[in-house]
């Protein structure tokens, strides 16, 4: 960002919008936005708090457990559409419907056939995140070069090789992109299941907050929230950006 | 030709699924310890018979004999040398040389004690730990050499290996290549389209015809290359004899 002709730093645009949220809370003008301050500090009070602990513990959990469930099924699921293509035209459809699909209308239905629960969460964050890496895996292994794999074949290469020593690590900057975006979907996946089910975890306190007006401690679990999906976001592209690296131009 | 031949190419022929018919009964045998050349225009099925012969490839019909055995698939004793170098982009040199190793499971400080020597023999000492893309088109195309030799193949099969890189690079890397070849003694079947590059390095010389591709004509230059500087060879007056007798088989389908 670029200010009066000098570089400002990124931060100083986040340092301007929180100004601005300060002063519009300060005037008083809406019960819904109270001043920044009050909001951070809402956000040291209920941070350590048993309530919060547990429900982070639970949304982390459910989290943890519908990415890895997703992972497990999404990449195997890429490379066998990319390499039988019998299984890439049978999926292929259903996967660009459901990546494209609003995931959430289908939680309401999960939630009568699973129940009311931790399991529903999961599978919401699975749903939400494994076609997008199904896409990717399936893209980068089907980019993977052509020349390699007939480089490693040469060498005697055997089926197995070929999968871990030259596609799979050839399909690497696609699937971690892939992940990047899944991962991002999966924390929307968290909060949507669990503001829909209401009974546990951190959508139960979204639930708590917003019916009971504690607008600062709203505010604060949203910030939360943004700061952990940014936080995952930025990890894996800090990932990316190193396999690029090694990579080079491809 | 006197030397036994190693690698013989019985009536292959090669139609793509496309209905491209790139190869018309080819028949051929290329001498045991000889750098024997496919010469031919692009698009002749030069590259195609090299990789039938490296398994790399089925043909329609007829069959390859490498030692006697039928040639089914990829062998240990051929290896591939590519036009495009076919390097692994995250791997570093001394990865990519030992990769022909490290799929026969060769333990690593082996391998890596292999790859180093032929780091060193193709004139890459101290670059062991740079990524493909750190290197020039030249620089990459004797990692790829050096990953063939390093299998310890006795054929080697070199498509186009040059054609990638630029001219002054090209004339090195053939003079280092026949300076390797004089230590190393192996079989080379070499692809190119350059006359001048066939007659300085081949024992043997197969012009092939446009597609299809079929035996056209071979050549045996006889030039003495031992005790002669490149440029004595490139003024030796058989090697001049032998750039005019291919261009004048040439020029009838140009």
């Amino acid at each position: 960002m670029t200010l009066f002709g000098r570089k400002v730093p990124i931060v100083f645009s986040l340092a301007i919008w929180f100004i601005v949220w300060e002063l519009v809370g300060r005037a008083r003008l809406s019960t819904i936005v109270p001043p920044f301050s009050d909001v951070v500090a809402a956000g040291f009070t209920i941070v350590p708090t048993e309530k919060f602990t547990r429900a982070a513990a639970i949304s982390l959990r459910s989290f943890a457990a519908g990415m890895g469930l997703a992972i497990a099924v999404g990449i195997p699921a890429g490379v066998l559409m990319a390499r039988v293509p019998l299984v890439g035209k049978i999926l292929g459809m259903w996967v660009n419907v459901f990546v494209s699909a609003p995931i959430s209308a289908l939680v309401p239905m999960l939630m009568a056939v699973i129940g009311i629960g931790e399991t529903t969460v999961v599978v919401t964050v699975f749903l939400f995140a494994v076609f997008v890496l199904i896409l990717d895996t399936q893209v980068g292994v089907k980019q993977a070069d052509r020349a390699l794999v007939e480089m490693a074949r040469s060498f005697g290469a055997s089926r197995r090789q070929l999968y871990t020593k030259i596609l799979l690590l050839s399909a690497l900057p696609e699937i971690l992109a892939g992940l990047r975006l899944a991962a991002i979907r999966g924390v929307k996946g968290v909060v949507i299941g669990q503001l829909l089910v209401a009974i546990i975890g951190v959508g139960e306190l979204f639930e708590l907050y917003s019916q009971h007006f504690l607008m600062e401690e709203f505010w604060a679990l949203v910030i939360i929230v943004f700061v952990f999906a940014f936080a995952v976001s930025e990890a894996i592209a800090f990932l990316e950006r190193r396999v690029e690296y090694y990579s080079g131009a491809r | 030709m006197s030397a036994r031949p190693i690698v013989e190419v019985r009536g292959v022929s090669k139609t793509y699924d496309t209905g491209v018919e790139a190869l018309r009964d080819v028949s051929l045998s290329l001498p045991s310890g000889k750098l024997s050349t496919f010469l031919g225009p692009s698009g002749c099925g030069k590259t195609t018979l090299l990789k039938i012969i490296a398994g790399l490839m089925a043909p329609t019909s007829g069959e390859v004999f490498v030692k006697g055995q039928k040639v089914s698939g990829p062998g240990p004793e051929r290896a591939f040398v590519f036009q495009e170098f076919a390097l692994l982009p995250w791997a570093s040199v001394l990865r990519n040389v030992a990769f022909g190793l490290e799929l026969r499971g060769v333990a690593r400080a082996e391998r890596q004690r292999v790859a180093r020597e032929y780091i060193g023999r193709v004139g890459l000492k101290g670059f062991e730990h740079r990524y493909p893309h750190q290197l020039s088109g030249g620089m990459r195309q004797r990692v790829g050499l050096a990953r063939a030799l390093a299998v310890n193949a006795e054929i080697l099969l070199m498509d186009e290996p040059f054609s990638s890189v630029d001219e002054q690079t090209r004339r090195k890397f053939q003079e280092d290549l026949l300076e390797l070849l004089q230590v190393e003694k192996k079989t080379v079947i070499f692809v190119t389209h350059s006359i001048e590059e066939a007659a300085y390095l081949s024992d043997q010389i197969v012009l092939l015809s446009q597609r299809p591709g079929t035996v056209f004509k071979i050549i045996e230059p006889r030039i003495e290359r031992p005790g002669k500087t490149p440029d004595e060879i490139r003024r030796d007056k058989n090697y001049l004899d032998t750039v005019d007798e291919i261009w004048h088989v040439l020029k009838q389908y140009v």
